[in-house]
């Protein structure tokens, strides 16, 4: 599996940006996470994992980096697009506790 | 673009008359003339002299006495003309005339067109055949000159895979009796595809056969070939080969490589590549082969396979590369069951449907007998050993090699995936805690196979500090702002896997995932 580079674009819709994320989630992914998180002042985040193509530890901490920003700005993360193995790990990690993981977009927009 | 020249008669003249000149021969139209623009305009018959233009088409047909041109266009296009003389008469051409012509012309171009494309589809389908026939000779030839059958020795089991692609491309095998007893093996590849390669590789199959009739040393026999392959085939070719000679009684294998790929062989300590230098054959006169050999002993599986597997790309465009089939090596099973595994691992690897870029070929040799054929169960099996240098990202290497290799073993599908986590997590410690990222260090990965479990063994230099107890994240804190979001590596890899055991050995630090390949064939 080559290692593929990360990039993540936000689209703003009424009430909620989406944070489309594109490629290897790891911690050098976290300085675009920050900035795209700070690109949208919307109340909720959505985040789009359906392009990731991997995640480790340092991505997951990129994650609980974003989380802990949105503890503090009061806004609301979800996500979708996670497959079986990733949901898991959420779980386990109680991320999944600070941040609904729904099947899909409309799910979790709606 | 031709033009057509046609007299106002037929080429037939009524008796008693001399005709005119009949039919000239057709001046061409270049496609970047002014004429073939100006005529697509037209929408009509033209008089010559009524058109001032600087085209090279024009003055040849006004020096050959054309005066009127008819532009025959079909869907936009000029497809041709038709260049009328002076009327016998010496009349103009009336209205009546021109209007006939502009009749004449909107029938005729369309059923030139028709022909036209005509033409082409049968010149293409011509060339399909022709190619197709090409193909079909190529890989009678191939066939023909491969082993029907592998050999039958007691003691061994050999087994032999060919799987060409559309496009033969030259790759071949052998199994050649030599005095003694013993065997010899060959593997090669002849550069290019189709007809050509495939006459090089019988030059090459027949002079490898008759000088391993006069030399028992496989370098000898790779130096002739060499001068023989020089001197025949064609300058821009050549051929890659290994050419093995394996006494069948004690297990020594004794090899010369003419720049092929190396053969790895399952040994009871890990996998073992075969290493000797030369050049490959008919590129240059007067080359020597180094000469190399190895034991193989009883449970030993030796692989040989031509590029095509390597270098085979999946959908992402990466490729299957070395790592992934020495991994494949390293599992367990028969001969058989190995180039299985490899096919198996190659056709998931490049996806449903896709187009074989190259030969497939493979000779597995096992010599039987053996640990591995009792199935003692309290001594792990070493099935794969290697190392990754300590630099970020390394992990994903030893994450693929290990997942290919438990795949092979049956793992199932959601293990295969907390396997891949817990080992990228782990080689990743390795190299950045236990190694520090040190330039001189590597992380050695071993996998063993104990009844139905693997193990994972993954070891630093030990220069850092000792793994703690496992805790876990707490993410309230993380959340808050009073931790850093970091940390979750080893509490990950203990989720993940059936166990974890850390212990310090010979001062290396050793991190020991165990997964349990329950369900798996």
């Amino acid at each position: 599996m080559p290692t593929v580079m990360f990039d993540v674009e936000v689209e703003r819709s009424d009430g909620h940006a989406t944070l489309r994320m594109k490629g290897d989630l790891t911690g050098s992914s976290r300085e675009s996470m920050d900035t795209a998180y700070r690109g949208a002042s919307e109340p909720v985040v959505v985040l789009d994992f359906r392009n990731v193509t991997y995640i480790n530890s340092t991505g997951i901490a990129v994650i609980v980096g974003v989380l802990a920003g949105a503890r503090t700005d009061g806004r609301q993360v979800r996500a979708f697009g996670l497959d079986e193995h990733y949901r898991k790990i959420f779980q386990i990690t109680r991320i999944a506790d600070f941040m609904a993981i729904h099947d899909d977009e409309t799910a979790a927009i709606g | 673009m031709k033009a057509f020249r046609r007299s106002e008669r037929s080429s037939t003249p009524p008796a008693g008359r001399t005709s005119p000149v009949a039919t000239l021969a057709p001046i061409p139209i270049a496609d970047h003339d002014p004429l073939a623009a100006f005529l697509v305009g037209a929408g009509g018959p033209v008089d010559v002299d009524k058109i001032e233009l600087d085209s090279p088409a024009l003055a040849a047909m006004r020096e050959s006495g054309v005066t009127m041109i008819v532009p025959l266009i079909s869907q936009g296009e000029l497809i041709g003309t038709l260049s009328l003389g002076r009327r016998m008469s010496d009349q103009p051409y009336s209205v009546d005339d021109r209007r006939l012509l502009r009749g004449l012309a909107a029938q005729v171009a369309p059923a030139i067109r028709l022909a036209q494309l005509v033409r082409k589809q049968e010149a293409e389908a011509k060339d399909r055949e022709r190619m197709e026939q090409e193909l079909r000779v190529a890989a009678l030839i191939q066939q023909t000159l491969l082993p029907k059958d592998v050999p039958s020795l007691p003691g061994w089991e050999v087994d032999a895979y060919y799987r060409p692609a559309r496009e033969v491309g030259g790759d071949f095998y052998d199994f050649l009796p030599m005095s003694d007893g013993r065997l010899g093996v060959v593997i090669g590849d002849v550069t290019d595809k189709g007809v050509p390669a495939a006459l090089v590789m019988a030059t090459t199959r027949s002079t490898l056969r008759a000088a391993a009739q006069r030399w028992d040393d496989p370098g000898l026999v790779l130096a002739e070939a060499n001068e023989v392959l020089v001197a025949e085939i064609p300058p821009a070719m050549f051929v890659t080969c290994l050419f093995a000679v394996l006494d069948t009684g004690t297990g020594r294998l004794t090899f010369a490589n003419a720049g092929h790929n190396l053969p790895y062989v399952r040994t009871g300590g890990g996998v073992l590549e075969l290493r000797a230098t030369g050049m490959p054959l008919g590129l240059m006169p007067g080359m020597e082969y180094e000469v190399r050999s190895t034991e193989l002993e009883a449970g030993s599986v030796m692989l040989l396979t031509s590029d095509g597997i390597v270098e085979s790309h999946g959908p992402d465009g990466s490729m299957f590369g070395f790592d992934r089939l020495m991994g494949l090596v390293g599992g367990t099973g028969t001969a058989s069951a190995l180039t299985s595994k490899v096919l198996a691992e190659l056709d998931r690897f490049c996806g449903a449907g896709h187009e074989q870029e190259d030969d497939v070929t493979m000779v597995a040799l096992r010599r039987i007998g053996g640990a591995a054929e009792s199935a003692a169960t309290f001594d792990p099996a070493l099935l794969d050993r290697f190392e990754v240098p300590s630099v970020e990202g390394e992990e994903r290497v030893a994450m693929e090699r290990v997942t290919t290799l438990a795949r092979a073993e049956g793992m199932s599908a959601s293990r295969l995936e907390q396997l891949r986590t817990a080992v990228a997590e782990t080689v990743m410690n390795a190299i950045e805690h236990g190694n520090g990222y040190a330039a001189e260090t590597s992380v050695e990965v071993a996998v063993l196979r104990m009844a139905d479990r693997l193990l994972v063994r993954v070891s630093d230099s030990g220069s850092g500090p000792v793994m703690d107890a496992v805790t876990v994240p707490d993410l309230d804190a993380k959340l808050e702002g009073s931790q850093s979001p970091r940390g979750w590596g080893l509490f990950l890899i203990e989720q993940m896997v059936d166990a974890l055991r850390h212990e310090t050995v010979d001062g290396r630090h050793v991190v020991e995932l165990e997964m349990s390949l329950e369900g798996a064939n």
